[in-house]
């Protein structure tokens, strides 16, 4: 078991004839995921490295049964790329792309309600189950198959965690970028409720950042309903306010979510706190007992 | 992206918004004909800089007269204003706004934000006009009414209604709260703005709606299909090493420590910042070189660093998922050459090709500390600049 995506999983690329696209499309082919088909509007009827390229997603459904859906087509037309994938109907639309605007985003959110779809992202690696399935960027070899599931707001960092955890010959079950974005699909809460459900996951490594509520949000829910043992970081405790952080939703706005806030939301809900991102493996460890 | 007063109440005007007649000048000249030009009456003279709290700090000036508007035009061009929000170094008033006068009744606050818990545009409306809204939240949080706006729909009237007699506005003026409201909405949705603050909005003697102040700040990834406001960006306003950074796609945010910092992704440049702090130093900088560190850009990305005057020391944190070391160490090493690097210099690489990585920087002859992981990297550096 893991949770979102596994071995059957079929995957197509929207914007599979873009750089980044085939980049990350070979990748994933390599690390074992089945990437079934493409998207690309003008494209349809030809094939990149054999994996075959529709105009719509709705034919690229229909002809191949992709149930997931992985987005790098750039910011001004992502938007309309998500909404076509949920018009379609794929359970699992995984937006990579940078830069959306949020009024985008905004709408995106509307049209999910009362969707068969979920969203990951945007602004995000992406989801990995180690062994099975990578959907995404992140570098597939610092993985490995276990039992810690990690959901973060960040990408890099998350591979620091990744690689801290193998490292210590600690294996994940699943990992989740829920991306950098003010507004986006899946929260921290959902995953958490996935991982809380999954009998494989033992533990989860939370990785939250300044800005918004999301993380004093995910402390509530993990202090009313998760039994399995939680460690989170939150990045920015050093971050001034006012300033956007690289990510768009890293702001401290308002003065409102600080970094010191939010680790005393985790402390309230039991959660064990790392205090160096560079101790994100060896605390989950020691709350694993 | 942030903007002027008079260059919001310009887009408020377009978008059927209430506001003042008022003139933009630079030099007392200018502001006396500004002044003369709205009827030679009661005006008043406004700093414009990108920074809250500009009454308090004597930055508004009434004038009675053009001469008058002059005279204050004289004393605020050119000087430096400290608000609460300027930091003690302040900013410099390089223009100033004239604007009509008007006979105040009552003031109010309005303000649009985008809401992450939602997901949608809330509108905040309170009856503690001129006082900052931060400051009511924490006071009295049931003196702000609040609605949400739903994406398909846009504004509702009834919702203007709701938010006016809320307020409790005489009646002869609910109507035209409501119009301002959609107005102000209209500005905020076709401009992609990220905030929008009316404070204070002003219900005149004679019962209409005015935007006495106006602020507004924009989704920076939305400015692609904004040029107007583009053009209105006043760079003079912004941190000149963050612009610099800006024009080659580097994320830069100036801090106030010694250890400069250069990252991968903008978490783990968060963490690294977080990380120096921890080893008890304090980070110059945030600064996320993106997914592609190629030489080019680590050699700016070195320059901004450097230009930094507080800065003894630099830490690269590089964890290459699919980057590889190996070009990233090339990149560090050509970089170090041209800026002629003269504070220790310590790198953390990790991830495809690392080996290689280390023996370029190693090979290279430059004296750069290399680093097996993150707490490694941090301890190191803050041994070297002998915090």
């Amino acid at each position: 078991m893991s949770i979102l995506v596994d071995k059957n999983t079929k995957v197509l690329t929207q914007g599979i004839t873009g750089s980044t696209g085939q980049l990350h499309t070979r990748g994933c082919r390599d690390y074992g995921t089945q990437m079934v088909a493409g998207v690309t509007p003008g494209r349809g009827g030809t094939d990149f490295e054999g994996i075959p390229i529709f105009n719509t997603v709705v034919e690229a459904v229909a002809e191949t049964g992709a149930n997931a859906s992985v987005i790098y087509v750039p910011p001004p037309f992502a938007a309309d790329a998500i909404m076509e994938a949920v018009d379609a109907e794929v359970a699992l639309v995984i937006c990579i792309t940078e830069g959306i605007p949020v009024l985008d985003m905004v709408r995106v959110k509307r049209y999910l309600a009362g969707k068969k779809s979920r969203l990951i992202g945007p602004n995000c690696p992406g989801v990995i189950t180690p062994g099975e399935c990578k959907i995404g960027i992140m570098p597939g070899y610092i993985h490995t198959p276990g039992s810690i599931g990690v959901v973060s707001r960040s990408g890099t960092l998350t591979y620091e965690a990744v690689h801290q955890l193998t490292q210590l010959g600690i294996g994940q079950s699943s990992c989740v970028g829920i991306g950098g974005d003010p507004v986006n699909g899946t929260g921290f809460i959902d995953v958490l409720q996935l991982f809380q459900d999954d009998p494989q996951t033992e533990g989860v490594v939370l990785i939250g950042e300044i800005g918004g509520s999301a993380e004093e949000e995910a402390a509530a829910f993990i202090k009313e309903h998760m039994t399995k043992p939680v460690a989170a970081f939150i990045a920015g405790q050093t971050a001034p306010k006012g300033k956007r952080m690289g990510h768009a939703g890293a702001i401290i706005a308002g003065g409102k979510g600080t970094a010191a806030e939010k680790v005393q939301a985790f402390r309230d809900a039991g959660v064990a706190i790392i205090s160096s991102p560079a101790e994100m493996g060896k605390t989950m460890a020691a709350a694993m007992g | 992206m942030n903007i002027h007063e008079y260059q919001a109440k310009e887009i408020l005007r377009k978008n059927g918004v209430a506001v003042l007649d008022g003139r933009v000048a630079t030099t007392p000249d200018e502001a006396e004909v500004a002044a003369k030009e709205l009827g030679g009456g009661l005006c008043v003279v406004k700093a414009q800089i990108h920074a809250g709290g500009r009454g308090k700090a004597g930055g508004v000036k009434l004038a009675k007269t053009p001469q008058e508007a002059r005279v204050h035009a004289t004393a605020l061009l050119g000087s430096t204003l400290v608000t609460h929000q300027t930091g003690p170094e302040g900013k410099e008033v390089q223009k100033i706004f004239v604007e009509q006068g008007c006979d105040i009744n009552q003031e109010f606050y309005l303000g649009m934000v985008i809401d992450r818990v939602t997901a949608r545009v809330t509108v905040m409306a309170s009856s503690e006009g001129g006082v900052e809204i931060e400051e009511v939240a924490e006071r009295s949080p049931e003196k702000i009414l609040r609605a949400t706006i739903d994406p398909a729909v846009g504004f509702g009237d009834f919702q203007g209604r709701q938010l006016a007699y809320g307020l409790g506005l005489p009646k002869e003026s609910v109507n035209k709260a409501v119009a301002f409201m959609r107005g102000l909405y209209k500005a905020f949705s076709e401009s992609d703005a990220s905030m929008a603050e009316i404070n204070p909005l002003v219900l005149t003697k004679s019962g209409d709606l005015v935007a006495l102040d106006a602020k507004m700040g924009f989704d920076d990834n939305a400015l692609f299909r904004h040029a107007d406001i583009r053009e209105m960006r006043d760079v003079t306003e912004e941190n000149e090493k963050e612009v610099a950074a800006s024009k080659f796609d580097l994320n830069y945010i100036a801090l106030d420590g010694n250890i400069g910092c250069m990252v991968n992704g903008a978490g783990l440049a968060m963490a690294t910042m977080d990380i120096i702090k921890h080893y008890g130093a304090e980070p110059a900088n945030f600064l996320d070189v993106g997914g592609g560190a190629t030489t080019e850009k680590v050699t700016e990305a070195f320059k901004i660093i450097l230009s930094d005057e507080n800065v003894r020391g630099v830490l690269v944190n590089i964890f290459g998922g699919i980057m590889r070391c190996d070009v990233v160490a090339n990149g560090v090493v050509e970089a170090a050459k041209q800026v002629n690097l003269s504070v220790p210099l310590v790198v953390r690489l990790e991830g495809t090709n690392v080996e290689l990585g280390k023996t370029i920087l190693a090979e290279s002859g430059l004296d750069i500390i290399p680093a097996d992981d993150l707490a490694d990297g941090a301890k190191k550096i803050v041994e070297a600049i002998g915090a």
